[in-house]
């Protein structure tokens, strides 16, 4: 993370820290729901844009995470704070398990499977699967979090809750992208057969890049359903999928900072486009496709990662 | 034994508009490697315009049913091919040389907005076809098959056949199929594949543009959203025979029709949708480059 980079966080999150002042309620819930999608776009970052694999059924194991999240808070009274972890495990061994004999496939390929799983999770959702998701109505009755003791139910402490979550994430996920696991699938995406020359087990960090997007996708799913306190099939739909995707590409694939703002846009064009009234998501994809002719790259596109001779460990910088 | 070959003709109906999209689909991937999200849209496209031409030309008591009909295609068919072809004009031909997720991008955008021109022009309701056609049913060994299903089956695979045969055999068809294998290439031996790209941009939206009047005279309700739906079974069977072949696209399109009725009738109603994806996954386990997609090496 450079210095000005750090520079940016804070403002942004004194900013947001200082929102519920001058914001109304319904503009506090807009950036809740801003926050709730930056964490699915850096979810579905580290596996479209760090490891190149091309997702397009994310919102699948955000569902994941949603419904176990419910299930385990109104069948057996845990609080969903404490299910956020359960969530996030569920969604992950679900990606893993279906991942596994499709990692394989060719770019392409994989997008109409992910797509595939998508609609098949989401019409088992309705299908009322094992008598626990309860159909095409959902879950409703799910318990607002509860904090160090206090009951979270105001958009303004929502706003924490979910930034808070926001923070935490973008800390952890700056710090892989410079670890062992983030170089090599830099790496493994910038040139797969180098990469498995070079001793990489490709299949192995794909699949672990896959898990760790989902569980985080899962975990924000646990999330929104504390939000909501209800939950359907509907909010899981294949164009929630899409949204994830083009909130990815638009900031620039493999960039934490550029998702992030690409998630921020998609969320907030349709908003301020209201005056257009019906005609705001014609004009929305219109924008899409300009901005994409205009900065095929992204919007913050990814640079390589540069060291400094001091940010090598001594031992090596020495001759 | 009956209603077994009910679903089986229901399916080979449905399997053969879905080959229909998938064609589209398939030509644009093989040159241009890109995913046209907006292609289902071309297919809806067709069934409105399909509509609106229906009703404001009364083409039906002015040239007969038959010639009426086919009039009707051919306007239908030329109008989604210009939309087409102006489409890869506007989202596609900038991006030529970008990312490959760009272009979807810009796909899906170009998706989101025509689908919102329909939307704004007839407003969020269904829409109602025109009763034109007789509803008869024709007797086929004995079994009272409805006529529509016969002429949406019999109008795809000579379609499909002319198309097979332009590609296969003609000039122009070579030139197709030399830029999807190879542009560079292509290009050296004299090929304007700029000209291809535009010509596969108007085959497969002309070709959705037909899929999507059939589906309106078929079911007799169309709705502005529905080349989502369509749009994704169709690349689905692209995917399935193998993306970028055009036999392919045809074999994928009926055996997802024919799984998908037959699996309606026999497994569950409910599951419809998702056992199109199971069949898909399955396949891919086995061929990771669909049932006639050639093998490309790519080691895990």
């Amino acid at each position: 993370m450079s210095r000005r980079l750090v520079g940016i966080y804070l403002v942004v999150a004194v900013g947001l820290a200082a929102a519920p002042r001058f914001l109304d309620a319904y503009q506090i819930d807009v950036i809740n729901s801003v926050g709730l999608y930056v964490l699915l776009a850096l979810s579905l970052n580290l596996i479209l844009g760090d490891a190149g694999l091309f997702n397009m059924g994310h919102a699948a194991f955000y569902a994941m995470g949603a419904y176990t999240a419910a299930i385990l808070n109104t069948r057996l009274g845990l609080p969903i704070l404490w299910a956020l972890p359960a969530s996030g495990l569920v969604a992950a061994l679900f990606a893993a398990l279906v991942a596994r004999p499709v990692i394989h496939l060719r770019g392409d390929y994989l997008l109409v499977v992910t797509i595939g799983l998508g609609e098949i999770v989401r019409i088992a959702l309705v299908n009322d699967v094992f008598g626990l998701t309860g159909g095409a109505n959902g879950i409703f009755g799910i318990a607002r979090p509860v904090l160090l003791g206090h009951k979270i139910r105001k958009p303004d402490e929502f706003l924490y809750l979910i930034w808070g979550f926001v923070a935490v994430t973008v800390f952890l996920f700056h710090r892989l992208e410079q670890s062992r696991f983030g170089r090599a699938l830099t790496y493994l995406r910038e040139d797969p057969v180098a990469a498995e020359g070079s001793g990489i087990d490709t299949a192995r960090y794909k699949l672990m890049a896959f898990a760790l997007g989902a569980a985080w996708a899962g975990m924000t799913g646990a999330l929104y359903a504390s939000k909501m306190t209800i939950i359907s099939p509907e909010s899981f739909s294949f164009w929630e999928s899409v949204v994830v995707f083009l909130m990815v590409i638009l900031g620039g694939s493999g960039s934490i900072p550029g998702v992030m703002v690409g998630a921020a846009i998609v969320v907030l064009m349709p908003e301020v486009f209201r005056t257009f009234a019906t005609a705001r998501m014609l004009v929305f994809g219109l924008v899409m496709m300009i901005m994409m002719v205009v900065r095929p790259q992204g919007l913050l596109p990814w640079r390589a990662l540069r060291f400094k001779r001091s940010d090598l460990p001594r031992r090596e910088a020495a001759p | 034994m009956e209603q077994f070959l009910q679903q089986l003709i229901n399916g080979l109906a449905v399997g053969s508009i879905y080959a229909l999209i998938a064609l589209g689909y398939t030509m644009v991937y093989g040159v241009l490697r890109l995913i046209n999200f907006a292609h289902g849209d071309l297919f809806t496209y067709g069934a409105y315009l399909g509509m609106t031409l229906l009703t404001s030309l009364l083409l039906k008591d002015r040239l007969g049913l038959t010639l009426g009909l086919l009039v009707l295609a051919g306007m239908v068919m030329g109008l989604v091919a210009v939309v087409g072809v102006l489409l890869e004009r506007a989202a596609y031909r900038p991006l030529l040389t970008a990312p490959r997720l760009s272009a979807v991008v810009s796909a899906l955008g170009a998706s989101i907005f025509l689908q919102n021109t329909l939307m704004l022009i007839y407003g969020a309701r269904y829409q109602v076809y025109p009763d034109i056609l007789p509803q008869t049913t024709v007797d086929l060994l004995g079994l009272p098959v409805p006529i529509m299903r016969i002429i949406v089956v019999m109008v795809s695979v000579v379609m499909m056949a002319v198309l097979f045969l332009f590609v296969q055999k003609t000039k122009v068809g070579t030139a197709i199929r030399a830029a999807a294998i190879d542009q560079g290439a292509a290009r050296l031996m004299g090929i304007d594949v700029n000209r291809v790209i535009q010509l596969v941009f108007i085959i497969g939206p002309a070709l959705g543009g037909a899929a999507g009047l059939l589906v309106g005279l078929y079911y007799g309700q169309i709705s502005f959203t529905m080349g989502w739906t369509y749009g994704m079974k169709a690349f689905t069977a692209a995917i399935l025979g193998g993306i970028g072949n055009i036999p392919g696209a045809m074999v994928g399109g009926l055996i997802l029709g024919v799984v998908e009725a037959l699996g309606a009738g026999y497994v569950s109603i409910a599951w419809k949708d998702a056992i199109a994806f199971v069949v898909l996954i399955l396949i891919l386990i086995v061929r990771p480059s669909g049932l006639l997609g050639e093998r490309v090496a790519e080691k895990v």
